[in-house]
Order: structure tokens, then sequence, then C-alpha cells
């Protein structure tokens, strides 16, 4: 028996607060020291605990392996711990304690495009961005080509990035990391930008490559990628192991705790009551499987239900729609003369909700008499799977999604019969 | 499976330990060998970004000494009558200006070099030794450049070179090796206290009054000699002069403790920067 590729045993990340906030200064170090020249001698790194700095565990005691050939996904809440380890398996960073034993060649995809830099041309781009991944550079000259296919990139590629749209950017960075070939891939959360047809592209480029015998592990917060691609789940909850097994038990049981109300779609009601609070959001029509999924391109109806703890007067409902980049999209909101304490429902009907595929936040708010009662950042997040009605390019196919026919009409108000298909340009 | 197979897999994969900062060493020079190659793309992308950037690119690399070296001449020659040890003005000031020059750039590019590649830090691992290495390294191309003008001066100035010349890259090395081993230790002090570049304009300016590139090194006393060397860039300035002229001061005692000074720095510059390689992600 092969000795697993990733064995992961107690690691733990313990961070000062506030450590990625505040850097030292040599000049405060210095001047402490000469107020108490004593201090660095006694104590030479511990002095936070009497200035009562705090520390708090990033990662405590999480162990599990990831065998050979596996898609292993990481799910948890925002904070739960994921990229953490990720930059360990990495070793962007090193743990605090514990160890962990990776073999095999590893590339990581923390982030597309790093070391882009906009003065440089693509060609020079996909050489620096591959090596930096651990290409060699015979690699990226023998895959050159097929990269540059795949990122639809060719005219463009000796012109400097700078003059790239974000959407090239995103296809050409994403298109060299899914044609670097480690044994051990992982992956956090990329998959989450650029259109979404080309991350169904890279989806079956990731699909491919663990057919070929190669691990993975992926951090997302799409469910419907990671079962779709993962066949094991490791769920962290505030930086420890929650739950370790096959995809649909686990995703199922992160879902549900996700939508239960003692534990995930909401922040637990803390401290006093609150006045009011939602609680959960839907799709109630059309149905599907999953509420959170948008299927059709026609009328929509979204609910948000909500708690009343006291009577409220002068209500004003918030409420809009946030892209992946949380740029608001639509929002609109209503005011509400008064409700009694119960659990209500808020329903919106919307006729159409012209998004391109891919993840959006509803955000909705409830202020009373001018004062914020409540906003919630709804999660789950809502996934728009309809049929893409726009541009084939990204770059042209704007922020909406708007169902549409085309047709050509003579003088005389008559339909001219012409074939006419859409398209990028003529090729 | 058969047992061939296996062994011959497990040498060729690489096997990582992970596991949190330990003692004060584990040097892993190999790795940084491992990664030549992205330490060449570095040392490219950053001359091609440097190159592109700027109207007067190249020009900028040839005027920058020439000027310095007027001024020099000018106020340390005509006006101050420095001792030249027998040398034309300009011979004098542009062969110590050229490493020095040199010197000064790589300092303060591998001081800013972790903090500069902050996102590619924190998103990617390579052996971080490589942003130091690199930013000593692509120095090198203006140098070249600079060095070209200087044989054109020395036609000039009808000077023959000695046997001497064939030193001169000892003398680069050696000049290399001491901004590598203040690149170390500054950039990633740099790293934690992000105050130290604001000294560096300091720190140069003082330093470049204690190398001999203004003055002579015969003008410090005898007897303190050995003291000055401690300054490295004193060994390679002085060596630098004499190996392409064959004037002034041939290596000494002075290049003896210049030498061993770089190599206690490089050292422990090596040894501090790996110390600080595991967790610098989580610092800049």
């Amino acid at each position: 028996m092969r000795d697993a590729p990733i064995r992961i045993d107690g690691i733990s990340k313990r961070y000062k607060i506030g450590q990625q906030e505040r850097y030292l200064a040599l000049r405060d170090v210095l001047t402490q020291t000469l107020s108490a020249p004593l201090r660095l001698f006694r104590k030479p790194r511990g002095n936070s605990q009497e200035s009562g700095t705090d520390h708090f565990w990033a990662l405590h005691d999480v162990s599990f392996d990831v065998q050979q050939g596996e898609i292993v996904g990481l799910i948890g809440r925002n904070g739960a711990g994921k990229t953490t380890l990720l930059k360990i398996l990495a070793r962007i960073t090193k743990p605090t304690s514990g160890r962990a034993r990776v073999r095999g060649r590893m590339g990581s995809l923390l982030e597309v495009g790093v070391g882009f830099h906009p003065e440089l041309t693509g060609r020079e781009n996909v050489y620096f961005y591959g090596s930096i991944l651990g290409m060699h550079k015979g690699e990226v000259t023998q895959k050159f080509d097929e990269i540059v296919r795949f990122a639809g990139v060719e005219k463009f590629i000796d012109t400097p990035l700078k003059h790239y749209s974000t959407g090239m950017q995103t296809r050409l960075a994403f298109a060299v990391a899914a044609h670097l070939e480690p044994e051990i891939l992982l992956v956090d959360e990329v998959l989450a930008v650029g259109d979404l047809e080309f991350q169904k592209k890279c989806l079956g480029k990731m699909e491919e490559v663990s057919k070929g015998g190669r691990t993975i592990v992926l951090v997302s917060h799409q469910m419907n990628q990671i079962r779709r691609l993962c066949n094991k789940v490791v769920w962290l909850d505030n930086g420890q192991v929650r739950k370790v097994g096959p995809t649909v038990e686990v995703a199922s049981a992160y879902e549900t705790a996700l939508l239960s109300r003692e534990d995930g779609a909401r922040r637990p009601a803390d401290g006093p009551k609150v006045k009011a609070r939602f609680l959960r959001w839907e799709i109630a029509e059309p149905r599907d499987d999953n509420p959170y999924v948008l299927k059709s391109s026609g009328p929509v109806r979204v609910k948000f239900a909500i708690e009343v703890n006291e009577p409220l007067r002068m209500l004003h409902n918030g409420i809009g729609i946030y892209s992946a980049e949380n740029q608001l999209l639509w929002g609109t909101a209503t005011n509400i003369a008064s409700l009694e304490p119960g659990v209500f429902e808020f329903v919106y009907d919307l006729a159409v909700l012209p998004l391109k595929p891919g993840p959006y936040r509803w955000r909705v708010s409830l202020y009373d008499e001018q004062k914020l009662v409540d906003v919630w950042n709804c999660c789950p997040d809502l996934l728009v799977d309809t049929e893409h009605h726009g541009h084939p390019y990204d770059d042209w196919a704007g922020l909406l999604n708007i169902p549409n026919q085309f047709s050509i009409y003579n003088e005389n108000g008559n339909r001219y019969n012409v074939r006419a298909v859409r398209g990028a340009l003529w090729t | 499976m058969s047992v061939l197979v296996e062994s011959e897999a497990e040498s060729k994969e690489p096997v990582w330990e992970i596991a949190p900062p330990s003692g004060w060493f584990g040097l892993n020079l190999w790795e940084i060998w491992e990664s030549r190659e992205l330490l060449y793309f570095f040392v490219w992308r950053d001359l091609k970004v440097r190159y592109k950037q700027t109207a007067i690119g190249v020009a900028w690399v040839f005027l920058q000494p020439v000027l310095a070296m007027t001024v020099f001449t000018l106020f340390f020659g005509r006006l101050a009558k420095m001792p030249s040890e027998g040398l034309p003005y300009p011979v004098f000031y542009y062969t110590a200006l050229l490493p020095w020059m040199y010197f000064s750039a790589a300092l303060a590019n591998s001081t800013n070099t972790v903090v500069e590649h902050q996102r590619v830090i924190t998103k990617v691992y390579f052996p971080r030794m490589i942003l130091p290495f690199s930013a000593v390294l692509s120095g090198l191309v203006d140098f070249a450049i600079g060095f070209l003008l200087l044989i054109g001066l020395m036609l000039y100035y009808h000077l023959v070179p000695t046997v001497a010349t064939l030193l001169v890259p000892l003398f680069l090395f050696l000049a290399v090796a001491t901004a590598l081993a203040f690149g170390l230790w500054l950039s990633a002090l740099n790293a934690i206290y992000r105050d130290v570049r604001y000294v560096i304009p300091f720190l140069v300016q003082f330093w470049l009054f204690a190398s001999p590139v203004a003055y002579p090194s015969t003008l410090v006393p005898e007897r303190w000699r050995w003291l000055y060397g401690l300054n490295p860039m004193a060994g390679v300035i002085e060596g630098f002069r004499w190996a392409l002229t064959g004037h002034g001061q041939a290596p000494s005692g002075l290049l003896l403790v210049s030498t061993a000074t770089v190599l206690l720095l490089l050292f422990g510059g090596v040894v501090y920067f790996q110390k600080m390689e595991g967790t610098i992600a989580d610092m800049v």
C-alpha cells in the first residue's frame, strides 16, 4: 500500500490578534528597549501576555489523511480556517504545532494570477506565472499554444497585460494553472471568478486531472461544485474538524447546519434578545431540489422569513442583490406601517432576475423608526444556473443576462429570411 | 505491486515534512539551487519591467555614474585636491563609483524586495531567499553596462590593463556577496520592522564616506586600516581600483579583514533569513 500523499497530524496555528493589521516599527522596539532595557533580555518575544494582547487559534488540532487520487473539499464558514490550512499545506506559512507530510510534486492555486505584471506581455506573464507555480521553462514552452488557446487570447498574447480586460487576465491565469500538472493540487476558491462557461471548462480540466490519479484539495463555498468534484469532504468549524467523510454525507450535514437556526444560516442570537431578525431565505417559485439555485429566466418568487419579537412601528425593509465581487446590482426598499410579534415571510415577486450564471448574494435589512434592527447577508448564496443569453466573451457580456430574440425585417415590415447565428466575430 | 516500482517511485517523489519552526538551523541551500530557474525568471522579470517603464531606460544606466563621476571629479578632485594615487581623477572616481553604485542600488532593492513581493509571498510557496538573491543579481546588468563605459574611459586615458585585471571578477564576487549579506539581513528585518527602509538612505550616505570612493584608503592611518577593513566595501573598492588600473593599494590585510567580515555576515544573514522564512508570510 502506498503512503497517503497528504497526512495531517494535529496541526494547529495560532495568530496574534491584529497580527495582520499592525506592523512592528523598529522605532517602537527601540524606544521600548531604551525605556526598559532589561525586558528585552527577560522575555525576548513574549511581552504580549503582559500587555494583554490576545491570541486566537486559526486551526486547532486538525488531523486527516488524503489518499492518492482523492478530491477533497474543504468547507466551512468564513474564518473557519480553510485557507490557513491550505497555506500550511502549501508551505506558505508554518504551523504553530503539529505535523504534516506531503508526498509528491505539489502545486497551489490560492489566487489566480499571482505575480502578473501589467507592463509585461501576455507571453512573458505566462512564463513567469508558470515558473512561480512550479513549472519548468520547457514545460511552459511545450504547453504554451494549448494554454493560449484555452484562454482564448491568441491575438493579444504579445500585448502588455495592462491592455487586457479583467476577464481576459483571469482566463489567461486560469489557463496556465489548469495546465500545471502536479501530483497534488491545492485550490482555494479560485473557481468562483470568471464566467460560468469558463468555470465549467476548468472544472472539466480538474476532473480530467483527478482521473489521472492526481490528488486535489479544494476550498469552495459553492456546494454544487463540491458535490460535483469531491469524493470526500472535510468540514472545518472554528479551526477544528467538525466532520470528515463522503461528500454526500458531510455536505448535507453542513447545509442542514447552515439552515438550522441554532447554527448556521444566521449568526447565533447573541446577547440580549433582538427586536426582529431574518431567519432564512429561499426561492419559492420556480421550485427546484435546491431552493438556492435558480434555473429559469422567467418570473421568480423569493421569500425571506423573519422573526419579530417586539411590536414594530414605521418599518423600513431594504433588499439588494450583490455580485460575487460585491457590487450592488439591484436594490429597493419598502416602508411598512407596523408588524406585531410573530414569524412572517417577506415575499418578493420578481418579473425577471436577469443575472448571468454564477453566485450572488442577497442582502436584506430592517429598520424600525430609522434605527437598524437587523441586516443579513443571506446565506447560502444564490446560485444562478440559467442559460447564458449574452456575448460569448465575458468582456462583452456585461452585467446582466437578458433573454432575447433577434430578427431582421425589411422596409415593408416583413420578416427577412437570412441565417443569423449568435456568437463572436466570424472566424 | 512490485517492490521495485515502489522504491523507484519513492526516490523520485519529493517529500515535505511540514512542522513548526524549530531550532536555529536548517540550511536548505539545495532548495535554492533547485529553484534556480525561478530565480532566473525573477531577475528576467525585474529587468524587463525596469527597462520597459523608463523612457530613457538604458541611457539612465550610463547617466548615473557619469554624473556622479563628474561631480566627484569637480569637487573632490579639482577643488579639494584629493590624492588620487597618480590616476586621472575621472578614472580614479569611476573605478570606485562603479562597484559602489552597484552596491548601493542592490542594497536598496534587496531591502524592499520581501515587502514588495508580499502578494506573491502570501499566495504561493517558493524559497523566499530567491527574492534578495534576484534583487542583488539583477543589478549586475547595470554594472555590466557601466563597465563598458569604463573601458572607453581607460582607452581615452591610455591606461593599459595589467595582469591584475583578471582578479576583477573576484572583487565583483565580493561586492555581490557583500550586497547579498546585507540584503538578507535587511530584507528580513524590513519585513518585521517596516521603518527599516527609511534608515537605508542614511546608511548609504554614511557608508559612502566610510568607503574609499572619494579618497584613497591610504589617507587612513596605517594602524587603523584593519578597522577600516571591517567595512567590506573598503576592500572591494580598493581592490577594484587596483585590479583595473594597477595603481593604488594592492590587496593586503585590509582585503582579508573585509572578506572575513563578508563571509561572517553572509553566513549570519542566511541563517537569520531562513529562521524568518517560515513566518514571513504572516508578517508582510
